[in-house]
């Protein structure tokens, strides 16, 4: 049943383009990259690696087309090597979706990724793809998710409805990798509230439409919560045996384990683009055995064009994230205030930098980023990330990795 | 409009223009109509003609390669395709999609302007598979660091506009009119633009942009007409050149085709997420 979209995508493949060969077009793109990590601190937890960190990675894009664009295939799988993590390096298809568009409908069918939401320092409202934890600790990331996925356009928006044969775990980095908690995450032992397990059928629905200036999307969701619970559990027993020979201190003989529990997911996201001004606002109500919650994330984009007579546009962004839960750990924003700044130089190498500070308003914790981008030539992206954590709370997130400040430079090769 | 010494100036050397073109001015009137028309009366049915005989052409498609130069002649180059849709009454739809540079591939833009009051704009961000609403007060600012900026790329539509003719003038090898078109929207980068149209086929040959100061700030030229449908006409070269800053950029379009069916289901967020 996991593989069933992935199925009927080959199954339906080779007959579709057999029968119009001599239309179907192809093309190939994608990029390749390189980056480094340079931590300024020493590991904070015990087994990781030290303050250099180099990765590559690739991510070719093979795309058919045929049925004069009707029937569209796009195949993006994807791959990183990492210097000291075992867990960071590893592969993924993050796509392998057969399209077909009709009139008003259209059906996706395979590997594929959906984004909802308006908001852009939390994504609580996004949660049909689960995170590439490994990948980046902003969460914006994904994993292929299998599904198939009928759209249909009418008068009153856009409906979709998504069934998904098969779940997805959460990536964590491993023993030796830095930005993470100070228990390894052992994904092997991965549990499920679902009889089923990983083979349990999710599903969903979402509405969207444009009324004027309003951007509105209402969804459902009812399966497997991509966010585990996670675990202190003593380490299996072989393990512990080779273990006691090289380290005897007891937070040794422990681990977290992920349980992923069945959750219902009402949301709404709202966007109203007045003038200069997006505002912005999401809410979620999440329903499941151990936990009910509601949370939201409601904020604002002002956009100045034109600053001092250049072309550069100046964007200021404030958002406020509430959770219900309160001050539990693994909670993003329980009371969070985010500021950010953007600045597009709007130039031919379309050079960006991004400021964004996130603080926790019940506690001392918060966080500073900065991301700089610029195209190189034709071809090339250059950029350069800087992030900064803060906490002297236990129960905040920010904790286990606040000696993991880092700067983060990174080469990608479009072709 | 703010009125200052260079405004007084412009408005001098207008009815400077106007009389020495007086002859000609005074054969159109009658053409027009029998009462005396003033030149703001002209330049709105020049440009009124000019909207009426490219009305009818349903929808199109096309490729545009971009190629921007900067001071020193360095060039880049974007690959873009286009599919615009005509609305009755209202403001185009138009779905653009990048193909180069490699780094933007796959993002795609989508508008619905509007003849009077803000369009509606949304841009595909295809890594993160996010489409987002854009502000669209954003008319004067540079459309993918090029000398065009979003404005000069929307549709053109009587009410964005007030008029006003400022003589004849053979540019092109062809004779052609000039008329003041000044922008309505506060949010324009312009005071005025001064278009060049000729009068045998009603094109736009040339504009000449003025900035908010009211100095010359860039000249578009449309050059290489071609005639689809036996009716309308699209110049395959437009090239911009920036005064203040010395860029330029050309557009150079290709693959033009007209009445391909598209319809408003190509243009809508589902359509967006397929560019390609």
């Amino acid at each position: 049943m996991k593989k069933l979209a992935l199925l009927a995508t080959f199954l339906l493949l080779p007959e579709a383009l057999t029968t119009n060969a001599n239309a179907a077009e192809f093309e190939l793109s994608g990029k390749v990259g390189i980056e480094e990590r340079y931590f300024y601190q020493q590991p904070q937890q015990s087994g990781q690696s030290g303050q250099s960190n180099l990765s590559i990675f690739a991510e070719p894009e093979l795309y058919w087309s045929w049925n004069d664009d009707s029937d569209t295939v796009l195949f993006k799988p994807y791959l990183r090597a990492d210097q000291s993590d075992t867990q960071r390096s590893h592969g993924d298809i993050r796509e392998l979706v057969w399209t077909h568009v009709g009139n008003d409908w259209e059906l996706r069918t395979g590997i594929n990724k959906m984004y909802w939401g308006v908001t852009e320092f939390q994504h609580l409202v996004d949660v049909i793809n689960q995170t590439d934890g490994v990948e980046d600790i902003d969460g914006e990331d994904k994993l292929g998710q299998q599904m198939i996925n009928l759209s249909l356009v009418r008068d009153w928006g856009i409906i979709d409805f998504i069934v998904m044969p098969g779940f997805r775990e959460r990536t964590f980095a491993g023993k030796q990798g830095r930005l993470r908690a100070g228990l390894v995450v052992n994904t092997d032992r991965a549990q499920y509230q679902a009889s089923a397990g990983q083979q349990h059928i999710d599903y969903a629905i979402r509405w969207a439409t444009s009324v004027g200036d309003f951007d509105i999307g209402s969804s459902w969701f009812h399966g497997t919560n991509r966010d585990p619970i996670l675990t202190v559990t003593p380490k299996l027993a072989n393990q512990e045996q080779v273990l006691n020979q090289e380290n005897s201190s007891s937070i040794a003989q422990y681990e977290l384990t992920p349980y992923y529990e069945l959750m219902d997911q009402a949301s709404v996201d709202v966007q109203a683009t007045i003038g200069d001004w997006l505002w912005k606002v999401e809410g979620i109500y999440r329903n499941s055995d151990s936990d009910n919650y509601w949370a939201s994330q409601v904020g604002f984009e002002y956009t100045r064009v034109g600053i001092f007579e250049t072309a550069i546009d100046i964007g200021y962004l404030m958002e406020y994230g509430k959770d219900s839960r309160g001050e539990k750990f693994g909670v993003v924003a329980q009371n969070d205030l985010f500021i950010g700044s953007r600045l597009a130089f709007n130039d031919m190498q379309s050079t960006e930098i991004l400021l964004g500070g996130g603080i926790d308003l019940d506690h001392n914790a918060h966080s500073l980023i900065v991301e700089a981008s610029r195209r190189l030539g034709d071809s090339y992206k250059l950029s350069i990330d800087m992030r900064w954590f803060s906490s002297d709370s236990s129960k905040d997130v920010l904790t286990s990795i606040s000696q993991d400040d880092h700067l983060q430079i990174t080469l990608e090769k479009y072709f | 409009m703010k009125c200052s010494t260079n405004c007084y100036q412009s408005t001098v050397s207008t009815s400077f223009a106007i009389g020495l073109s007086f002859s000609v001015l005074l054969i159109l009137v009658t053409a027009f109509s029998s009462n005396a028309a003033t030149p703001e009366e002209e330049g709105l049915t020049i440009s009124k003609e000019a909207k009426l005989r490219d009305l009818g052409w349903q929808d199109s498609s096309a490729n545009m390669l971009m190629k921007l130069r900067n001071k020193q002649g360095q060039e880049s180059v974007r690959e873009i395709s286009i599919k615009s849709l005509e609305v009755a009454n209202d403001g185009d739809k138009g779905l653009t999609i990048f193909n180069k540079p490699r780094d933007v591939k796959g993002t795609a833009f989508l508008s619905f302007s509007h003849t009077v009051g803000a369009d509606d704009q949304w841009l595909y961000l295809p890594a993160l598979k996010r489409v987002k609403r854009i502000s669209s007060r954003n008319k004067s600012g540079p459309f993918m660091g090029s000398e065009f900026s979003f404005e000069d790329l929307s549709s053109f539509e009587i009410p964005k506009y007030t008029y006003k003719y400022l003589g004849d003038e053979r540019i092109n090898d062809l004779n052609s009119f000039m008329v003041e078109q000044d922008p309505v929207d506060k949010n324009s980068g312009y005071t005025r633009r001064v278009v060049w149209i000729d009068k045998s086929e009603y094109r736009i040959q040339k504009i000449d942009f003025y900035d908010r100061k009211n100095s010359l700030l860039k000249t578009l030229t449309y050059t290489n007409y071609k005639q689809f449908l036996s009716k309308y006409w699209r110049a395959m070269t437009m090239s911009m050149i920036n005064h203040q800053n010395g860029k330029s950029t050309d557009l150079v379009w290709d693959n033009y085709k007209f009445r391909v069916g598209l319809s408003d289901k190509d243009f809508n967020k589902n359509s967006l997420k397929r560019a390609h």
